[in-house]
């Protein structure tokens, strides 16, 4: 895609070690290595108040490695959608002091972080590191549908069919980019569909 | 565009001594009519006039934001500042007639809290008035941790026990009776946020301890009006008006800059707003920043200075005014 | 006398059109030849009479039909008006402000009676006579925010202030220039400016971000904005792009005149005195070229400044398709004779 970008478009950063007493990790694919990369920079002692929650591929790759941190809990879901019940429980019985750390695809960043937004988190006290997939969560504008993993530009909503332009005008509540109709003033236009977010 | 803030006239309708250093003073207006709504932890700033010279100071106001027939201030008495509640606690009687600002806000709850933690001392308990008011009429939740130095100087004290019961926790200072910081922070359901109002040794520690505990900054709100210090006069150069002015000793160089007919934009008189920045054009000398505003970097570069509460000590000093 | 309210369209059979007296107090909104983006605020204070600033909340004679095209998009996509859970005491705050202003400004068709917390509200054009407790929601068909906008032209956005920060968390929107609240809900002041192009890196959106933070209260300030849409359609939303675009396509030179409006946005902005929020009623006006060019100066220099409109600009505006016929239409209006200064016609 073009290298200028908008205000809107989420900025990852790197996860860095943050004062306070509970440090709760979400992380997927490639995420687990923003952790132990992380872990050289932490504290003695840091991961004792931390719980690890990692989204593992089917091979399991990273699982040892998030293990050999020895944080007080490591919790392996298989999917966001299996995690969502109990992080939203962990988020009402937590403290002021908890700190989140949110690491792997785009997507998963943006859906945890909309569970915390939802809990009174601010998002910016929120790390977050962006690892793996750029694939992208779109939210058709038009029908309102959200569509997984958009590796194309344009791409087809996978609710209402309109092809759509997948913006990066990012909204943090939906945890979603925009989808707006390509050839909406000329239905017979049909751009080609390049793969722009591997 | 705007110099200050729309003006209100309004008379002393009343004067009450609250305690040894502390009176309350009550505005209405004069045309009878009901002062604007306001959201708790706005201020307004009282215009003082003096013989020929004239203070501005800000003050939370303190009743019910949802009763404007009138508005209420608290003054603690300052034996050593500038003059400005001395000149409260003795010329201002019932029947008088002045001019205070519009309400502003620099202290604003955040509504989005899940609760809101207060912490005040001493007469910082102003804005705490008018904002647990605020909330206990819409249902809010929330809990007031007061420190005092005596009971007796517990300003309001009484009131707030008897208007929200156990939400309001009272520390005097004279029983050894300390609140236990670690501990309230660490017992805080998320999304909990936190406001401090007081002497700034105490938002200090306030602010560092919750830093620590790893309560995000955007969690924590604090107010602390800089009151304009007295100190040595000085001379200043307005290089836009063309005008050499000197600074009193008890008078703000905003005062000053306004007593010589430019008008700066302000709004809180108190280092916090940022309306009053001002460039330095040169200067031989050293400054005194007292604001909130600047950053620690343009307090060093002495290319800013905020005229509200901030003083200059040398030779001279050119200010793009 | 009062106002006669229009019976138009802004749909289907688009009946929308503007009485010559309308044609004169349209907001034209370039005072030269040549248009940019700018930190153009400015208090809002009463006008002269006559024109759109006669009153600070403007009713005009196309109230009744505006009210019936926001029930018709409310009704298709309740999704245009939202309000974050916290706002709620700001849509109290904006009641009251658009109660003040409509029954101040025309006491012919509005009326408010308060006793206490016990509010009568009384809007003759739409037929209504409610009374209800300010401050308790249960008093009310609607959340406040919503009732008192079904009732006011233009679209809201409501704005929480924190950390130095706007943040849309509430607002009515269904007539808008091409943006989606339900997308934007949630953002600040810099977010949801995102997709404007060039004002960013001018530094335009952090001066105005400065100064809109530090709005008084009894202090209103206001600017205006435009755009062009095809047909007097109102309702020139994201969520529905893909059922008005095709209107950019059907511009030829024989219909420009009817079917190309420039659309002026007069954009306000009030400190909320009870939840220390700002509100930014966005008031949209409508005028078909046709119209437009009765005034030969407004003619002139709509064609220059369409002509020479940064290509960026013309892109976001969504002009591109059409420019070229509308800057070509024009050109037989502007004979190259200099323009006065100012909005106003000549
Ligand atoms: C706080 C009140 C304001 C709100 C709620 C607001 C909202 C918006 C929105 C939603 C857009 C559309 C963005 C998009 O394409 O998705 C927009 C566009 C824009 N805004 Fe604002 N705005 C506000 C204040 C301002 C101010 C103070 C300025 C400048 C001084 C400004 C300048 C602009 C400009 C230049 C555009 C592009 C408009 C065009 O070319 O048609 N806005 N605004
Ligand atoms: S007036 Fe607010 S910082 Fe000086």
């Amino acid at each position: 895609m073009t290298a200028k970008t908008i205000i809107s478009r989420p900025i990852y950063g790197t996860l860095s070690p943050q004062p306070g007493k509970h440090h709760l990790f979400i992380a997927d694919a490639e995420g687990a290595l923003a952790i132990t990369d992380m872990a050289g920079k932490a504290p003695p002692g840091f991961f004792d108040g931390a719980e690890i929650v990692f989204i593992p591929d089917p091979e399991g790759k990273h699982i040892s490695a998030l293990e050999a941190l020895e944080p007080a809990q490591l919790h392996l879901p298989p999917s966001f959608a299996s995690l969502l019940p109990r992080l939203r429980q962990t988020l009402t019985n937590a403290h002021m002091g908890l700190r989140l750390y949110l690491a792997g695809t785009e997507g998963l960043i943006g859906q945890a972080m909309q569970a915390a937004l939802e809990a009174g988190v601010d998002h910016t006290s929120i790390e977050t590191e962006h690892r793996g997939s750029l694939a992208r969560r779109m939210q058709c504008v038009h029908c309102k549908g959200i569509t997984e993993n958009v590796t194309t530009q344009p791409a087809a909503c996978s609710h209402c069919g309109l092809l759509l332009l997948v913006r990066d005008h990012y909204s943090r509540r939906l945890a979603a980019f925009q989808g707006v109709c390509i050839n909406a003033e000329d239905r017979s236009e049909i751009p080609p569909m390049e793969e722009a977010f591997p | 565009m705007s110099t200050g803030t729309t003006k209100l006239d309004v008379v002393v309708s009343d004067v009450v001594p609250v305690n040894d250093l502390v009176t309350r003073f009550h505005f209405r207006r004069r045309d009878g009519e009901l002062l604007p709504t306001f959201s708790g932890g706005a201020h307004v700033v009282v215009e003082m006039r003096d013989g020929d010279r004239t203070r501005l100071n800000p003050y939370s106001l303190m009743g019910s934001p949802l009763d404007t027939r009138e508005y209420t201030i608290s003054i603690r008495r300052d034996d050593v500042g500038r003059g400005g509640s001395l000149f409260m606690h003795r010329q201002v009687k019932p029947g008088l007639e002045m001019v205070i600002s519009y309400p502003v806000n620099l202290f604003s709850l955040d509504l989005r809290a899940r609760k809101h933690l207060m912490l005040a001392g001493g007469i910082g308990i102003t804005p705490f008035m008018a904002q647990t008011a605020q909330l206990a009429g819409a249902g809010g939740n929330f809990e007031l941790h007061y420190t005092c130095r005596t009971a007796s100087l517990g300003t309001y004290a009484d009131v707030l026990r008897e208007r929200h019961g156990n939400r309001v926790r009272l520390y005097h200072d004279d029983r050894e009776e300390r609140i236990d910081l670690e501990r309230l922070l660490s017992s805080q359901p998320l999304g909990t946020h936190l406001y401090v109002c007081g002497p700034a040794g105490m938002i200090n520690w306030v602010r560092a301890r919750a830093a620590s505990l790893g309560w995000p900054p955007e969690t924590v709100h604090f107010e602390h009006f800089a009151a304009p210090q007295p100190g040595a006069p000085f001379d200043v150069e307005l290089a836009v008006s063309g005008k050499t002015i000197r600074v009193g000793e008890q008078q703000s160089l905003l005062e000053a800059i306004e007593a010589a007919g430019v008008d700066p934009p302000y709004l809180c008189r108190g280092g916090v707003c940022g309306q009053c920045e001002t460039n330095v054009i040169s200067s031989d000398g050293k400054f005194i920043h007292n604001d909130h505003w600047l950053s620690e970097e343009d307090h060093r570069s002495g290319c800013k200075i905020m005229p509200c509460v901030s003083r200059f000590e040398g030779k001279s000093l050119v200010l793009e005014r | 006398m009062g106002i006669t309210f229009r019976k138009e369209t802004f749909r289907d059979d688009f009946t929308f059109k503007n009485s010559p007296e309308h044609i004169r107090r349209f907001p034209f909104p370039f005072n030269e030849d040549a248009y940019m983006y700018a930190v153009n605020i400015e208090p809002h204070v009463v006008g002269p009479k006559g024109s759109v600033l006669e009153n600070l909340i403007d009713v005009d004679e196309h109230y009744v039909a505006e009210m019936q095209d926001r029930a018709l998009v409310l009704a298709e996509d309740p999704l245009r008006c939202q309000s974050l859970p916290h706002m709620t005491l700001a849509g109290w705050d904006l009641l009251e402000l658009l109660m003040e202003q409509q029954a101040l400004g025309y006491p012919e068709h509005f009326t408010l009676e308060r006793n206490g917390d016990r509010w009568r509200w009384i809007n003759r054009p739409l037929g209504i006579d409610d009374t209800f407790t300010f401050g308790d929601v249960s008093t009310l068909p609607y959340g406040p925010m919503e009732y008192i906008t079904r009732q006011s032209q233009g679209d809201f956005c409501i704005l929480d202030q924190r950390d130095g920060n706007l943040w849309m968390d509430a607002g009515m929107v269904t007539t808008q220039a091409d943006w989606s609240l339900d997308f934007d809900i949630g953002m600040n002041f810099f977010e949801w400016h995102a997709p404007v192009p060039l004002a960013h890196e001018k530094g335009i959106f952090t001066r105005a971000l400065k100064f809109l933070t530090n709005i008084q209260q009894g202090k209103p300030a206001r600017r205006l904005n435009w755009t062009m849409t095809v047909n007097p359609r109102l309702d020139t939303s994201p969520e529905n792009y893909h059922k008005w675009g095709p209107d950019r396509a059907t511009v030829t030179p024989e219909n420009v005149g009817d079917k190309v409006h420039l659309r002026v946005e007069l954009q306000s902005f009030w400190r909320l005195p009870r939840s220390n929020g700002i509100v930014f009623p966005i008031r949209c006006y409508l005028i078909k070229m046709d119209e437009l060019v009765t005034q030969p100066k407004w003619a002139r220099r709509l064609h220059r400044v369409i002509r020479d409109l940064p290509e960026e600009l013309a892109t976001y505006k969504g002009l591109t398709r059409y420019r070229p016929t509308l800057v070509e239409w024009l050109s037989k209006l502007d004979d190259d004779g200099p323009t006065s200064p100012g909005f106003g016609p000549d």
